[in-house]
């Protein structure tokens, strides 16, 4: 009889149990950042915040997140800052090979369409990035194509998305949709007053938005091509 | 027995009543909601004739700023403060705790509560839970012994030190500290030290942010500064956001008028308080 009795459940065994052994990996990071992109009749504007950002710390207060594409083609990216990177460079890489079999630049619709079929073909290891596609369709008309991780698209003309996604939709809903107002006169919307609205909804997140801040990079798209604007945010 | 004139005096401590319900839900698939959890930066450190308090005023609740001015700096005894750092409901009961304690206390010995009594109180409270009590505390006050600060973690550790700080950007404001340091700084000196290891904090880490909060403590006076500074600007506005009257939606509408079934008029005479017995 041993003298002091093993209590069973402070036994373990000292060899390797045959049994599965479960491994854990993750692969994605949450860089943060948000994305708000407004479309009119004859023009579309696309903006994102500079700030990349992981858990409480700031990487760098001046990032852009915008990508140009074509000359009438803005892709803005959110989430999981190395997959935006390998994203836009095949991205970027296939628009390429497009103008070299065509013999022309490939349309907005076109890349959107492409866009979805690529995060899908990444459908069970999917790129974590929240895309907004902004630019003129083939009538010069503003469009704007929101996206999912996994290859959803959906076609809009007012869009926000990234880390203050849900903060700033419902603030687009009733500004630029009218949703919500009665005995509204329901306008198409300006360029002036798109600009002056996104300004807004980004400074309204980066007061509540640990995520949003520092500045925003704007490209406005139109015939003429594209023009660049920058916007400073609070810094804490 | 109990009546409304002698109630019941409840058990002393937490109350863990709803544990097995909350452990029913929670398999049931109804997680139980998240406390606020002040992701700060506080900071305190010694000076010439006392000690100087600081503290950032951004409450978070994920990635939410749930509060943009609230305060981190609580009162203890008239001749000491506590900056608190974590979840935000057990800073403030602790504190609060703690501060009703050391009156007694000094009620009862009749002399100044020296700031390791606190201390010891805040460190063996925070033991006893086991770090279930998530408060991260910086005490700072100045007893007949001169300036004390002490940094308390949430498992009961405690330290006495002449700077320090916590908090989530409490990396960002030491970085300041253990530059800019010295022993026996004058008050001038001092407040723009604190200020400048919370701006750190602020403007470095996401956790902390809109404005400084300071607080001096001499022997026999203090000076709670709140708020020092605005460390951010809000944003100006671009365009206007006022609507037209009759642009919200009337989903029902119904008039009841007021009946006026009598009417009286009653003069009430002043009273004067009685004081006879």
């Amino acid at each position: 009889m041993a003298l002091v009795d093993r209590e069973p459940s402070r036994y373990l065994p000292d060899y390797d149990v045959q049994a599965p052994k479960q491994l854990h990996f993750s692969p994605y990071a949450d860089n943060g950042g948000s994305v708000v992109a407004i479309a009119g009749d004859d023009f579309s504007i696309i903006a994102a915040d500079t700030r990349l950002s992981a858990g409480f710390s700031i990487y760098t207060r001046k990032q852009e997140k915008l990508f140009t594409l074509s000359s009438n083609t803005v892709l803005g990216c959110s989430g999981c800052w190395c997959d935006t990177l390998t994203l836009t460079r095949v991205m970027a890489a296939r628009m390429q090979m497009y103008e070299h079999e065509h013999h022309k630049t490939m349309a907005t619709p076109a890349a959107a369409q492409m866009l979805s079929t690529m995060l899908y073909y990444k459908r069970f290891f999917p790129y974590y990035v929240s895309n907004i596609l902004a630019g003129l369709d083939s009538e010069g008309k503003g469009v704007i194509y929101r996206y999912d991780p996994v290859g959803h698209c959906e076609k809009n003309y007012y869009v926000a998305g990234g880390s203050s996604g849900a903060l700033l939709q419902p603030l687009l809903d009733n500004q630029v949709g009218y949703l919500n107002q009665e005995n509204v006169e329901k306008v198409p919307i300006t360029k002036e007053k798109a600009l002056a609205i996104i300004k807004d909804v980004f400074t309204s997140a980066a007061e509540r938005d640990i995520y949003t801040g520092d500045g925003i990079f704007i490209k406005i798209i139109t015939k003429d091509g594209i023009a660049t604007d920058f916007f400073e945010l609070r810094r804490d | 027995m109990s009546s409304i004139l002698v109630p019941d005096i409840p058990a002393p401590g937490f109350s863990f009543d709803l544990c097995q319900r909350n452990s029913l839900l929670e398999k049931k698939g109804y997680p139980a909601p998240k406390a606020q959890k002040t992701g700060t930066t506080i900071v305190a450190i010694v000076y010439k004739d006392g000690v100087i308090l600081g503290a950032d005023t951004r409450a978070t609740e994920g990635n939410i700023v749930a509060d943009k001015l609230c305060s981190k700096i609580h009162y203890l005894a008239d001749n000491m403060y506590c900056c608190g750092a974590g979840t935000a409901a057990d800073t403030e009961a602790t504190t609060n705790m703690i501060s009703s304690q050391l009156e007694l206390h000094r009620l009862n010995t009749n002399r100044v509560v020296p700031v390791v009594t606190a201390a010891k109180m805040l460190s063996q409270m925070l033991f006893r839970y086991q770090g279930h009590i998530g408060a991260a505390l910086i005490v700072g006050g100045v007893d007949n012994a001169g300036p004390h600060v002490y940094c308390i973690y949430p498992h009961g550790s405690c330290d006495s030190l002449q700077y320090t700080t916590m908090g989530s950007g409490s990396l960002a404001a030491m970085s300041v500290f253990e530059s800019q340091w010295r022993p026996n700084m004058s008050e001038e000196e001092g407040k723009e030290l604190v200020a400048d290891a919370i701006r750190a904090g602020v403007f470095n880490d996401l956790g902390s942010g809109s404005s400084v909060d300071l607080c001096v403590i001499r022997k026999g006076s203090v000076d709670y500064l709140r708020p020092y500074e605005m460390s951010c600007k809000k944003g100006e506005k671009q365009g206007t956001y006022r609507y037209k009257r009759g642009t919200t939606a009337v989903l029902q509408k119904s008039v009841r008028p007021i009946i006026i079934e009598d009417e009286m008029i009653q003069r009430v005479d002043h009273e004067s308080m009685d004081t006879s017995s």
